[in-house]
């Protein structure tokens, strides 16, 4: 069953911008799926598509089979948003902003109430629950967004850029917040600026640039692609002598640090025998940079090259 | 009621509830000024200045104008709650919460309306109050009364639901009841009956809608009009009709709310 079909979508803004181009994606049920681009790129358009912010030109959409432009209502209830800017009324009460959220979905208060502070008390909001939304801090924006997406526990939850600007230490309990959700049955589609954010929660990945799907796969194929992979090793005493490895690139950053290159075909072991023989022993190890990093790059360059 | 039915009556009912609520927690910007801005009209227009004047259609001026001047308290209340209400939501894109939901735009439209037809009732309530401190009102036609301020307060507030969306500043909430709402009240027949204005402007006045209303809900009260009260009628359902038909064509090509 997919949870998202998306056939042909375009849009063309008053201004004559193209924001969309014919695009086609599909994202299973029970997927965590991450769809990246760089800013302009045409995911939010995407998405305000899906949620019926945004009119399309052309297209169609599918949420769990059913039309979103013949069945509007029952496409919508299958959906929950967590939008990229705050949108609260800022003088409405962190609580009274979930039950009328649950209200709009048919949810009578008698019902919403209870599931209103089951949300608060699993995003560590229910100290303020009274609290007007503009008093809160902007991790609990964040998470008070979160909430009201999932009030009416929807079938597709849609984050578009929900850690922009949040601590590491919340980033990492939204994610796995959001693991534990996906665990019990959510679709979920993530767009994120942070590539490691991606990498670590989604099993799979579109990339639209300048309103084309540049690439649509699964993560550990696209990351399989990778020729090669840059490490930096941290040494456990300084070098008394330069390092020779044949075949393996190696660069010495200061006494401690070395930069090295490897190629798909070389093995981690080749390497540390290699330094073991030398009698240079690793403390640390760590990628240079992201991995999807770097293809996402290499897929956006190419893209931006053709065009 | 089958579960599609019982989902869209919470929704409205959500709608509505929220509507109503915002404007009760600002009360001293929603409910105080108006009871205070027509005690006082009655003060200056009904007591002072009304005294000279003596009597207008057979009753005293303050008598006279009291229906006048509750009908203008309702039109401004129910206008300016659902433009407010609504340019607010697009302001700080709250709006957003109600457009993914599975709302179909009706409902929409009715939830800001009945939030705008309560505000403009209950101050009509506490003006209506205000007035019993200075004059009588005898209610001669009670039915055409109630029914004569809520198709008022409907159409109007279905003219803020149409001025917010088109607005993109809050200037353009204020430039329609400031240069159209308030001359159109003035001129309305709230302080003076047309048969005193020279002929060209007695046929002028009928195209003023709000005329009508004045009329027909002083008609309501005191059993006197300008003019035939089912024209008066025939008049506002043809506007509220065009008005929400108007509103509904907006909605669905999502003027103003949606890109």
């Amino acid at each position: 069953m997919k949870a998202l079909s998306i056939q042909h979508l375009t849009k063309v803004y008053n201004n004559s911008l193209k924001a969309l181009d014919g695009i086609n994606l599909d994202v299973e049920q029970g997927d965590f799926f991450a769809l990246l681009g760089p800013n302009g790129a045409g995911k939010s358009t995407t998405i305000g598509i899906i949620t019926s912010l945004i009119t399309k030109t052309a297209g169609d959409i599918k949420i769990f089979g059913v039309d979103l432009s013949i069945h509007p209502e029952q496409a919508k209830s299958y959906l929950g948003l967590v939008p990229q800017e705050f949108n609260f009324n800022g003088f409405e009460q962190v609580k009274d902003i979930l039950v009328t959220q649950a209200g709009y979905y048919g949810i009578p208060s008698h019902k919403a109430k209870p599931r209103a502070d089951e949300l608060l008390h699993q995003l560590g909001l229910w100290d303020k629950r009274f609290t007007p939304s503009r008093a809160l801090s902007g991790g609990m924006k964040r998470r008070l967004m979160i909430a009201r997406a999932l009030v009416h526990s929807p079938k597709l939850l849609i984050l578009d850029e929900p850690t922009a600007g949040v601590d590491i230490e919340l980033r990492r309990s939204m994610w796995a917040f959001l693991e534990n959700i996906n665990a019990q049955g959510t679709t979920i589609i993530l767009t994120t600026h942070y590539l490691e954010e991606a990498e670590n929660l989604c099993r799979n990945i579109a990339i639209i640039d300048q309103g084309h799907i540049v690439e649509n796969t699964d993560m550990k194929s696209l990351l399989n692609r990778l020729d090669k992979e840059v490490f930096v090793l941290d040494l456990k005493s300084p070098l008394t002598k330069p390092i020779n490895l044949c075949d393996i690139n190696i660069t010495q950053i200061d006494n401690t640090t070395l930069e090295v290159e490897l190629k798909k075909d070389q093995l981690l072991n080749t390497l540390f025998e290699s330094l073991s023989l030398q009698g240079v022993e690793v403390s640390s190890m760590k990628n240079k940079a992201n991995r999807l990093e770097e293809l996402f790059l290499a897929l956006v360059e190419k893209t931006q090259a053709n065009s | 009621m089958n579960i599609q039915k019982q989902h869209h009556w919470v929704a409205f009912h959500t709608l509505l509830t929220k509507e109503t609520r915002r404007f009760l927690r600002i009360w001293p910007q929603t409910l105080l000024p108006p009871a205070i801005t027509m005690t006082l009209y009655f003060v200056i227009f009904g007591n002072l200045i009304g005294s000279r004047i003596g009597q207008m259609s057979g009753f005293d001026y303050m008598e006279y104008i009291a229906p006048g001047i509750i009908m203008m308290a309702v039109i401004n209340n129910s206008y300016a709650n659902v433009a407010s209400s609504l340019y607010s939501a697009k302001f700080q894109n709250h709006i957003e919460e109600m457009l993914i939901a599975p709302i179909p735009n009706y409902l929409i439209l009715a939830g800001y309306v009945g939030g705008g037809v309560a505000r403009g009732l209950l101050v009509g309530l506490i003006v209506t109050i205000v007035s019993l401190f200075f004059t009588t009102l005898p209610i001669q036609h009670l039915l055409i009364t109630i029914t004569m301020i809520v198709l008022s307060a409907v159409m109007f507030a279905l003219g803020g639901f149409i001025n917010a969306l088109y607005a993109k500043s809050f200037d353009e909430i204020a430039i329609i009841p400031t240069f159209i709402l308030t001359p159109l009240t003035y001129l309305g027949g709230i302080f003076y009956s047309i048969d005193l204005l020279p002929e060209f402007w007695q046929q002028a006045s009928l195209f003023n809608p709000i005329l009508y209303m004045v009329n027909a809900f002083r008609y309501g009260m005191l059993g006197v009009s300008d003019i035939p009260i089912n024209i008066a009628f025939i008049i506002i359902l043809s506007c509220i009709t065009g008005l929400t038909g108007f509103s509904l064509y907006l909605l669905s090509k999502g003027t103003g709310i949606r890109h």
